[in-house]
């Protein structure tokens, strides 16, 4: 079994599977449970400033979207940062630290843009003994409209400057969560970067309302017949996630700043893929939401299992091997000539494939009267949609041409070499070969 | 409790216990709950000109009616079905949905398990049924009258979509009730709770469709006449004849038609009544066959035999209408023909001998064997009675071409008593519902 000890800023868990700083983190009765159930380290839940704590909606807090058989496929929420107050968060976090000393905690932070506000709160951080901070920037409801959260991860001047107050009131390392509700997350990153975060942390949820309630024409989650805009998060939002924190890995700027992965985590392959973009380990929530503490198992054989099988003996192996092959649109090999390939072993005749490229695509795929399907090479740009709706898996490949052949399409041969389409001749700006 | 078991010899009635009784006559497939039926609709590709609409007699649109079921709108799902096939809520009981649109299912190509689409259609129909809710309107009337002779699938179809175009129709029949097979001829356990008598009512919400009962063509009803009344005849009189083993010893007490004990036994009030032999051996292939032994085995009767002349994978019931046999504890012996009928007055035993086919034609071995038998069910297909002299028959049916046209002008038919197509509900209901249209047509083209 390889070892899948993480030290992510020089914190040691003893796997790369940390509980995000939500709802499964905001007691000591959990984070135990979630410690006994084999989780590497948990991000506690946000404590916010000394005083009354903030109160939460006393209705539906979460609302969802379903795939086949209500599979949860994405989760919304509209709860805000701890309502317990900080005296009691600060003890239990201590408790708990000092009972499971191997295990990593990080203490979420949420408290108004003051410097006074960062120099309370720190020091008493410091005496739990906790591994590090997370702050959170990211918070899109309800904070974020009393100036925190979301408003401050929004403004990357206001980043930097909070994180620097940070690093200089904390002993630490101090990780930054973004929001993804902006247009460039590169940015907000560099800032935290320029502040001296140790570590960007990314994605927070997203701005989102599940559903309306057609009878009511209230939005869901509804409280009294009205909806706020909740965070979405789950499976649902791993792809956008993933293209953010690949936006940072790759962005010279802040190329090398550790990365802890956050969005739709669901089982090992979701925490290997963030991983391979650069991710020294990975935030769960969603999946712990909707199955318990013990789906940390299945992430951990089964990461296990496939660094043996890849011959990684540590997780530092493959933390951002694929960050190389995330490039621009413009120098994507434009010389690749694949076709879809249908195998009529497999194929069911379901004609899903006819359907979306006759339909909604071009045109390649032939259905003969016994309902044969076939690639129309010569009409075929590869574009893949065949292979997304086939419900059988493999059963329609991309096979790419070899260079000397003739594209039926183009009735051009395959060049060997790569060419992009900053040196294509439609391109008014290409700058001509020398 | 009763006072005879499935030991008693003979024939006769309370075999088994009322509550075993209805257990054994429950629902075959029990109906989905919503949630089970949701995820049952969602395994559907939504092929592309989809296969299971081909192999549909009545082509309803069946990718279309599960992502319906699947998007929370089985009313919107039974409109579909029942806009293609009125008797929807029927067929989603007793099709054999495993050699039509099942078979025709790519998950069965892909691993061996069809999307329920019988059950989901049932769901369906049930749904909107339940409601009390008839989803078609009748045109204004058009002042065009059609007579339907008979009141089974093809009459019961025809005559609704007459009526929906805007035509008043008659629809006879020669039983107290209108239904015909659905009503008298399919197994209990595949029609519960008054089934097929619900779905006359419900399809009669229609309105402009008027029925007649005890009239049977040939005795009450003349075809002139009809034709004279009426601008448009269809016949669909079923197959009321039952053919004859033609062995020997076939009169003797104890031997019946498996078409008489099914209705019978359809239109018991109390099962615990009903006598069924201990010792009972049904002879035929078909569905019949199958319904009549299931149907003794579950009334009490110790033993029940089919016995079937050719091979088993010939018979007309389908493999998993002989494994509900098996698996009810009736045995199939295949590849042995009656001979005789053995007993002193009642029927003791019953004779056969084993055959082999030798080039196409159906041979005995000259080897011979007895079952003991007290009862004795003929299921070896039923035949056209008293077809009206007028209709040129091709075979041992009406003769029709097109949609149900007869030999004579102003005449249709369909069902099992006109030609093509195989005997089954659903393609009576295609029948009568082509008919319909056809008849419609022709008078669309009459009026200039």
């Amino acid at each position: 079994m390889a070892d899948l000890t993480t030290e992510f800023l020089g914190i040691k868990s003893p796997n790369p599977f940390w509980l995000a700083s939500a709802p499964p983190t905001d007691k000591e009765y959990n984070v135990r449970r979630a410690f006994e159930a084999g989780w590497g380290g948990v991000v506690w839940k946000t404590l916010g400033m000394e005083g009354p704590p903030v109160v939460n909606v006393n209705g539906p807090r979460y609302g969802a979207i379903y795939g086949a058989d209500r599979r949860l496929l994405g989760l919304n929420n509209i709860e805000l940062i701890t309502d317990r107050p900080l005296q009691t968060n600060l003890e239990e976090i201590k408790r708990v630290k000092a009972d499971y000393p191997d295990r990593a905690i990080i203490v979420s932070l949420m408290v108004p843009c003051e410097e006074q506000a960062w120099k309370d709160i720190l020091p008493l951080v410091e005496e739990t003994g906790a591994d590090g901070i997370e702050l959170n920037f990211g918070c899109p409801h309800g904070m974020s409209e009393r100036g925190m959260g979301a408003a401050v991860g929004q403004v990357p001047e206001y980043i930097e400057m909070v994180t620097r107050w940070c690093k200089q009131y904390y002993s630490k390392p101090v990780i930054v969560k973004l929001t993804p509700n902006i247009t460039d997350v590169r940015k907000p990153a560099a800032a935290a970067m320029r502040g001296g975060a140790d570590a960007v942390s990314l994605i927070n949820t997203i701005n989102s309302i599940t559903a309306v309630n057609l009878d009511t024409m209230s939005p869901e989650p509804s409280i009294d017949g009205k909806g706020s805009h909740g965070g979405y998060c789950g499976p649902a939002v791993k792809p956008i996630a993933m293209s953010m924190v690949s936006e940072i890995a790759r962005n010279p700027e802040t190329h090398g700043l550790p990365i802890s992965g956050i969005g739709g985590v669901t089982t090992w392959r979701d925490a290997a893929e963030f991983m391979a973009l650069g991710c020294g380990n990975v935030q769960v929530c969603t999946a712990a939401m909707t199955y318990g503490f013990k789906v940390v198992q299945e992430m951990i054989s089964g990461l296990s299992d496939w660094m043996d099988e890849k011959g990684h003996t540590s997780i530092q192996d493959f933390v951002g091997m694929a960050v190389p092959n995330v490039t621009d649109w413009q120098y994507l090999n434009l010389n690749y000539i694949a076709k879809a390939k249908i195998s009529q072993d497999d194929c069911i005749k379901c004609g899903r494939c006819y359907a979306a490229c006759e339909d909604t695509s071009h045109q390649a795929i032939s259905m003969s009267e016994d309902r044969v399907f076939e690639v129309i090479d010569a009409e075929c740009v590869a574009c893949n949609l065949c292979v997304d709706v086939c419900p059988v898996e493999d059963c329609i490949t991309m096979v790419q041409m070899a260079p000397g052949e003739v594209d039926p399409r183009t009735g051009k041969v395959v060049e060997k070499e790569y060419a992009n389409w900053t040196t294509h001749p439609n391109n008014p700006g290409a700058c001509a070969a020398e | 409790m009763p006072d005879a078991t499935p030991l008693t010899p003979g024939i006769t009635s309370g075999r088994l216990s009322a509550e075993t009784l209805s257990q054994n006559f429950d629902d075959l497939h029990p109906a989905y709950a919503p949630h089970e039926a949701a995820v049952a609709a969602d395994r559907c590709y939504f092929c592309h000109d989809a296969p299971c609409i081909t192999a549909c007699p009545t082509e309803i649109d069946i990718p279309l009616f599960l992502r319906q079921i699947q998007t929370g709108t089985p009313e919107a799902a039974a409109k579909t079905i029942l806009s293609q096939n009125i008797l929807g809520g029927m067929c989603a009981r007793v099709c054999p949905t495993e050699t039509l649109c099942e078979e025709a299912c790519v998950r069965e190509a892909a691993e061996g398990k069809p999307v329920e689409i019988g059950r989901l259609q049932r769901f369906a129909t049930d749904t909107l049924m339940h409601a009390g809710k008839h989803p078609f309107t009748r045109a204004a009337s058009t002042g065009k009258s059609v007579a339907v002779v008979g009141a089974g699938p093809s009459g019961l179809s025809c005559a609704h979509r007459l009526a929906m175009h805007g035509h008043d129709v008659v629809l006879f029949d020669a039983r107290a009730k209108a239904g015909g097979l659905n009503e008298f001829g399919i197994a209990a356990y595949k029609s519960t709770d008054d089934f097929a008598a619900h779905e006359v009512d419900w399809l009669l919400k229609i309105g402009g469709i008027t029925v007649e009962t005890g009239q049977r063509l040939g005795d009450e009803l003349s075809l002139d006449e009809l034709q004279n009344e009426y601008d448009a005849v269809f016949v669909g009189i079923g197959l009321s004849g039952v053919n004859s083993l033609r062995a020997a010893g076939e009169e003797r007490e104890g031997v019946s038609d498996a078409v008489s004990f099914i209705a019978d036994l359809r239109q018991a009030s109390d099962l615990s009544a009903l006598p069924v032999g201990r010792d009972v051996v049904v002879i035929g292939g078909g569905m019949t066959a199958v319904d009549a032994a299931v149907q003794s085995k579950l009334l009490g009767a110790q033993n029940v035999t089919i016995v079937y002349r050719r091979g088993q994978d010939q018979m007309g019931a389908s493999r998993f209408e002989q494994d509900l046999a098996t698996s009810k504890g009736v045995r199939i012996i295949a590849n042995a023909q009656p001979v005789a009928v053995h007993g002193n007055g009642a029927v003791a035993e019953a004779e056969f001998e084993y055959t082999t086919t030798k080039d196409g034609a159906l041979k005995g071995t000259g080897e011979t064997f007895r079952i003991k038998a007290d009862q004795l069910f003929k299921a070896i297909g039923q035949t056209l009675e008293a077809a009206p002299e007028a209709l040129k028959l091709d075979g041992r049916k009406i003769a029709v071409t097109g949609a149900g046209r007869t030999s004579v002008k102003g005449i249709w038919a369909g069902g099992d008593c006109a030609s093509g197509g195989d005997d089954l509900t659903v393609t009576a209901v295609a029948e009568g519902r082509d008919a319909a249209e056809d008849i419609h047509a022709s008078f669309l083209a009459k009026t200039p």
